[in-house]
């Protein structure tokens, strides 16, 4: 509950912020200044433009599915909600520490596919269901190599908790109960016997415990754009080509609950990406000789400042991810839908296999 | 796809990729720079490649040269009120009613007499193609193209710009001391013929003044107007004798680009007979009844905005 509490004003001022950022980081790309007009470097122009957009008239086409169409951005945004549940925002504070918890959020986010087609459908309009259909060609054929790329993690940390996985990238292993090889060690050989249990920083992070998952972890970056409908992916939207996608006929609120869906997508999959393989909420500085960087930047669990350092490091983490999202937005091109499903089919997945594959033979080697 | 094409296929694209993002990347972070707002004619105008390219526009603005094509300015003071401008817009969007005055009511600063009061001195910037002819032909170079390029207005109306320097209430006393200085004239002349008749009776009064009409040009028009007018008001026919020798004072300050004087006389001749005729207020019931905001005065403090 204070989980929720917590996150869901997070999202709300996350979304604010993000939808700034972005078009500051846009222009910033494209040498201009982007909004500028409403309060300092324009930080509240989407308050303005949130405010404008409550005003609006909330539209049902006469001739759409009027239940489909009211409740689809909800469905929407409920099944990217839910996926925060099993998050540890810190040692201490998660939603819902449910065992199986990678494994629920993967299913829940899955939803959203029901929502889109849901919003396309009940539009009755070209755009809309063209739009609906990419997206969901789109989502559920990434949902493969992303699935794969947990895979790897899940095999290398042998747990679907997603505290227990934050626990196991720190130096805070040992105080999680149950974890199977309390130790971690250099690029996770035990052969090699170098300890690094107690020194944690970005050493212990899954990308080094398994240097392999690097890999998993690209694949998972790209999957988690062709999954949030991010540039170059965002072939379900494709403004040039449909309108808005399969949020065509949407205005107002609902619009407004369209684009919350899709930057709270944004900041999940970055904080799953960081809790995955960024080490989570812990330091990414190690304990290097006397000088304890690693336990200074690390505060104890159950502690007020255990929890504000621990989601502060989330948090970083997170925001660096949603700024190359953004970055990679404005720099690639969209890809043709032979080009994604090539992409998705050809090469992500074989190569997500691969690694499954061969992180099942380190995960002999940390043992 | 054989192992190596799929492999060199990802490096590949791998490494466009990041050739891509580095640009973006070098662009995002060489956002803390911004071009200096320096004008096109500046050296180092084309030099300044990097940082944020875009200007805020209405808080800055680049400079720009002092005589571009944009909004029209006249300085009435110096404006003889020849019309030239007026006829020769392609748009039709100055529009002026002249008042003639008694005798000569000053010098414009280069020199030329001015004989004529603007009425009615409106431009409809709305309208105006920004061709510049209307600058080119005016004798007194009065009417000139400003700097000022930022002037959109809600109303559309607000875009004629009125320089008349009269109140409508002035122009009328102005009228009025006119035609009060005609009656006079005409007064005198209409003795002087009564005179020159008893010397003679068999002549009639409109045949001294033909003589006089001869060397305009303007035979039509002049043949119209005695046609109407001329039998039923002998003294009428005489105001426009009194004009005749003005018109050719009038003339030698038009600088001789201009055929016009046969287009140019019977337009003043157009005027002054509205305004001659008993009822003179519809010409000044203007229906454009400008908020008095735009002054040219106005227009400079905005012009000065760079």
């Amino acid at each position: 509950m204070v989980a929720l509490l917590f996150i869901l004003p997070f999202i709300l001022t996350f979304v604010v912020l993000g939808v700034w950022a972005e078009r500051k980081v846009a222009g910033f790309i494209q040498d201009r200044y982007g909004p500028m007009e409403v309060g300092y470097y324009g930080i509240g122009q989407t308050i303005a433009d949130l405010l404008k957009m409550l005003q609006k008239e909330d539209i049902v086409p006469s001739k759409a599915d009027r239940s489909l169409f009211l409740i689809a951005p909800i469905v929407i945004f409920v099944a990217i909600l839910a996926g925060y549940a099993v998050l540890p925002l810190s040692p201490s504070l998660i939603g819902s520490s449910v065992k199986v918890g990678i494994f629920y959020l993967l299913t829940i986010i899955s939803l959203d596919v029901v929502g889109l087609l849901m919003a396309g459908w009940g539009s009755n309009n070209k755009y809309a269901i063209l739009g609906a259909v990419r997206a969901v060609a789109q989502i559920i054929s990434y949902e493969i190599p992303l699935t794969l790329s947990v895979l790897s993690v899940v095999m290398i940390c042998q747990t679907l908790d997603l505290q227990e996985i934050s626990y196991q990238q720190g130096i805070l292993i040992t105080n999680f109960p149950g974890v199977s090889t309390p130790q971690n060690y250099l690029f996770g050989i035990k052969a090699l016997d170098i300890n690094v249990t107690n020194v944690g920083g970005f050493l212990t992070w899954n990308i080094f415990r398994c240097p392999l998952l690097f890999v998993s972890f690209i694949i998972f970056f790209i999957a988690s754009l062709a999954e949030s409908n991010r540039a170059p992916f965002d072939l379900p939207e494709a403004d040039s080509e449909l309108i808005a996608g399969y949020h065509t006929e949407y205005s107002g609120f609902r619009w407004g609950l369209f684009m919350l869906g899709e930057y709270a997508m944004m900041l999940l999959v970055s904080f799953l990406a960081a809790i995955l393989f960024l080490g989570s909420w812990n330091t990414p500085l190690p304990n290097i000789g006397s000088v304890r960087l690693a336990d200074w930047t690390t505060g104890a669990p159950d502690t007020i400042a255990g929890n504000v350092i621990g989601f502060g490091w989330l948090v970083s983490k997170a925001f660096v991810l949603v700024f190359i999202q953004m970055v990679v937005r404005w720099t690639y091109p969209r890809l043709r839908v032979d080009q994604l499903m090539n992409l998705c089919w050809k090469f992500l997945t074989p190569i997500a296999l691969g690694i499954v594959v061969l992180t099942a033979i380190w995960r002999l080697l940390m043992i | 796809m054989s192992q190596t094409t799929y492999i060199s296929q990802i490096a590949d694209v791998t490494k466009s990729l990041f050739v891509g993002i580095k640009l973006t990347l070098k662009h995002f972070f060489q956002a803390t720079k911004q071009r200096k707002p320096l004008s096109i004619e500046h050296p180092e105008y084309f030099k300044q490649d990097t940082g944020l390219f875009t200007t805020l526009y209405p808080h800055e603005a680049l400079p720009i040269p002092d005589h571009g094509r944009n909004r029209l300015h006249n300085e009435i003071d110096d404006c003889i009120v020849c019309d030239l401008c007026a006829k020769i817009c392609p748009v039709d969007c100055i529009d002026i009613v002249p008042i003639k005055s008694a005798e000569e009511i000053g010098k414009t600063s280069d020199g030329s007499s001015k004989r004529l009061y603007a009425a009615k001195f409106d431009i409809d910037m709305a309208k105006c193609c920004y061709c510049g002819l209307c600058t080119t032909v005016c004798p007194t170079e009065c009417l000139t193209m400003t700097n000022a390029f930022d002037y959109s207005e809600f109303d559309v109306r607000n875009m004629i710009y009125n320089f008349s320097d009269l109140s409508p209430a002035q122009a009328l006393e102005k009228q009025e001391i006119y035609n009060e200085a005609q009656k006079l004239k005409a007064e005198a002349k209409a003795k002087k013929a009564a005179t020159e008749v008893k010397a003679e009776p068999s002549a009639q009064p409109p045949i001294p003044s033909k003589p006089v009409f001869k060397p305009s040009i303007k035979a039509p028009v002049v043949q119209n107007n005695v046609t109407e007018t001329g039998e039923s008001k002998p003294q009428e026919n005489d105001t426009r004798n009194e004009e005749a020798p003005k018109k050719i004072v009038f003339k030698p300050t038009i600088k001789s680009l201009l055929k016009p004087v046969d287009t140019e006389l019977p337009n003043v001749d157009d005027v002054s007979e509205k305004i001659d005729s008993p009822k003179p207020k519809p010409v000044f019931k203007p229906v454009i009844k400008i908020p008095p905001a735009k002054k040219p005065d106005a227009d400079l403090d905005s012009s000065t905005l760079n």
